[in-house]
């Protein structure tokens, strides 16, 4: 019991120095990885809680975010790995006069607000329970976000991509296969 | 859940721990044992020295001197080309050897995949670390194709689970009683060994490591951290295929046993061997498939077909009753 008490703490500890460690180091590759290090640790504590399935899907996406995000701050930035240390802070004061705001507010929030007793109790299975919740009373707002962010992900896609389907079919969009600088292997 | 009255497996305390790290050691030493003396009878050189081949080289490796390069990013290279064997071991704590497995999660499943992500950031960081221009190209192909083979190997592992109405995987392996979900779910088994295969970087899918980029992520590499990748990619594999036999090749059950007693954990390690060595086997006879031709295949092939699998799995769960 000591050991899982002294583990959790030792957890949230690595969760807040690999957190702070983002704003230290002078790489992008560093900065990322300390980011996915400090939700890993994140997701761990979960475990704690005996939320074994989020806390195993927060580490699993969090790290596959961060290897997905590492390469596009790398490709903005342009850098190599240590040949070109740069910070990773900019606009320091108004920066953190927002951390500190917030900081305050979660912080006080969380100490002075009368948090009511708990009523009921959790699930014996609790990933069950997540999963009749997400496919039952909570369908609705299952079914409005995730139409939400696909739109929002092909949104994005078409205004990022200089290319469209003109370029692909031809003007009277006929051409078969598609022109594409890189031929995909499907023939499409 | 209900109908399944079997508990399958007991969680044995983590002194154990050493024993199915020998286990995975075995398989993954063997495996590339095999491969070398395959190596060799193509070359037509002596087959047992090409399998003994992963022991020399291995002892020459950890008599190497470190070789670094300039400004190298060493923590993060460090961490990418040793992690690799930890997440290997960490796969396999949830198989079940027969009655006994390490850690009996309800969620085992998950657990796999989970780590097998961890692999995203490991060769990537692999890549990165030197300072290398080739490395650093290897590493950029990994992720191009880890976008690739992940979302189909997602819905393959969830198959299995969606079968057994359970993410244990114990449940999955007991609900396979009468038939293998390897033979009535059979895209989600090639989908599976296609994803094992690509998050081992072995074989087609080695573009990382290949030789048209002065060997990617392993360009720098030298001694003791060259060993570590390539052992590390050798476990991956034998990890998968570990995997696999609960997944889709009915756990420890086999001649002689239901999968619930000693015999059962043998059938396990015998069962992954001959997937195993299916894989080193096949590995030799596919090309090495380019990461951006692979997206297109990964998102247009792979993944629908994945979808269609897990569809008539559904169709057939709810038909049947749970």
């Amino acid at each position: 019991m000591l050991l899982l008490t002294a583990a959790f703490w030792a957890l949230g500890a690595l969760a807040v120095v690999a957190g702070a460690a983002v704003f230290v180091v002078n790489s992008m590759a560093r900065a990322t990885y300390a980011l996915a290090l400090s939700f890993v640790a994140v997701g761990m504590m979960l475990l704690f809680f005996d939320l074994d399935y989020i806390g195993l899907i927060t580490v699993l996406m969090m790290v596959m975010e961060m290897a997905v995000m590492a390469l596009y701050m790398i490709m903005f930035m342009g850098m190599n790995p240590a040949l070109m240390p740069m910070s990773m802070v900019h606009s320091k004061r108004s920066s953190l006069a927002a951390a500190i705001a917030t900081f305050v507010v979660l912080a006080g929030g969380a100490l002075l607000v009368p948090w009511p007793a708990r009523r009921g109790a959790p699930d014996a299975d609790v990933t069950h329970a997540l999963g009749t919740a997400l496919m039952g009373s909570k369908m609705l707002v299952m079914m409005t976000v995730s139409p939400v962010m696909v739109a929002t992900i092909v949104a994005g896609i078409v205004l990022a991509a200089p290319r469209t389907r003109y370029d692909r079919f031809g003007d009277d969009l006929r051409a078969r296969p598609a022109k594409d600088p890189q031929p995909g292997g499907a023939g499409r | 859940m209900s109908a399944l009255t079997v508990v399958p497996a007991t969680q044995v305390p983590a002194v154990w721990a050493p024993v199915v790290l020998a286990v995975l050691g075995a398989l993954a030493l063997a495996a590339a044992s095999l491969d070398g003396a395959l190596v060799a009878r193509t070359a037509g050189t002596p087959v047992a020295a090409g399998a003994g081949g992963p022991l020399t080289q291995g002892a020459r490796l950890l008599r190497q001197r470190r070789r670094t390069t300039l400004s190298a990013d060493a923590p993060l290279w460090r961490l990418g080309t040793g992690g690799l064997l930890v997440v290997a071991a960490l796969m396999i704590a949830v198989v079940p050897f027969g009655p006994w497995t390490l850690s009996d999660q309800g969620i085992g499943v998950v657990w796999f995949n989970a780590m097998d992500v961890m692999v995203w950031a490991l060769v990537w960081l692999a890549g990165w670390g030197p300072n290398s221009a080739f490395s650093l190209v290897g590493g950029y192909r990994w992720l191009a194709q880890a976008l690739a083979y992940e979302l189909p190997l997602m819905f393959a592992l969830t198959a299995p689970a969606v079968a057994a109405a359970s993410l244990r995987v114990g449940d999955v392996a007991a609900a396979q009683s009468g038939l293998w979900f390897a033979v009535w779910m059979p895209v989600a088994f090639a989908v599976y060994l296609v994803g094992v295969a690509a998050f081992s970087v072995q074989g087609p899918f080695a573009a990382a490591a290949g030789a048209d980029v002065g060997g990617g992520i392993l360009a720098e590499l030298s001694g003791v951290d060259r060993l570590l990748v390539g052992a590390g990619r050798w476990a991956l594999l034998a990890a998968g295929a570990l995997f696999a036999v609960p997944l889709f090749l009915g756990g420890g059950a086999g001649p002689g046993t239901s999968g619930d007693d000693a015999l059962g954990a043998v059938w396990v390690i015998l069962k992954a061997a001959v997937l195993l060595a299916v894989l080193v086997w096949l590995r030799r006879r596919v090309p090495l498939l380019r990461p951006d031709t692979l997206l297109e295949v990964g998102w247009l092939v792979l993944l629908p077909a994945a979808l269609a699998q897990l569809l008539v799995v559904a169709v057939v769960v709810v038909v049947r009753g749970p």
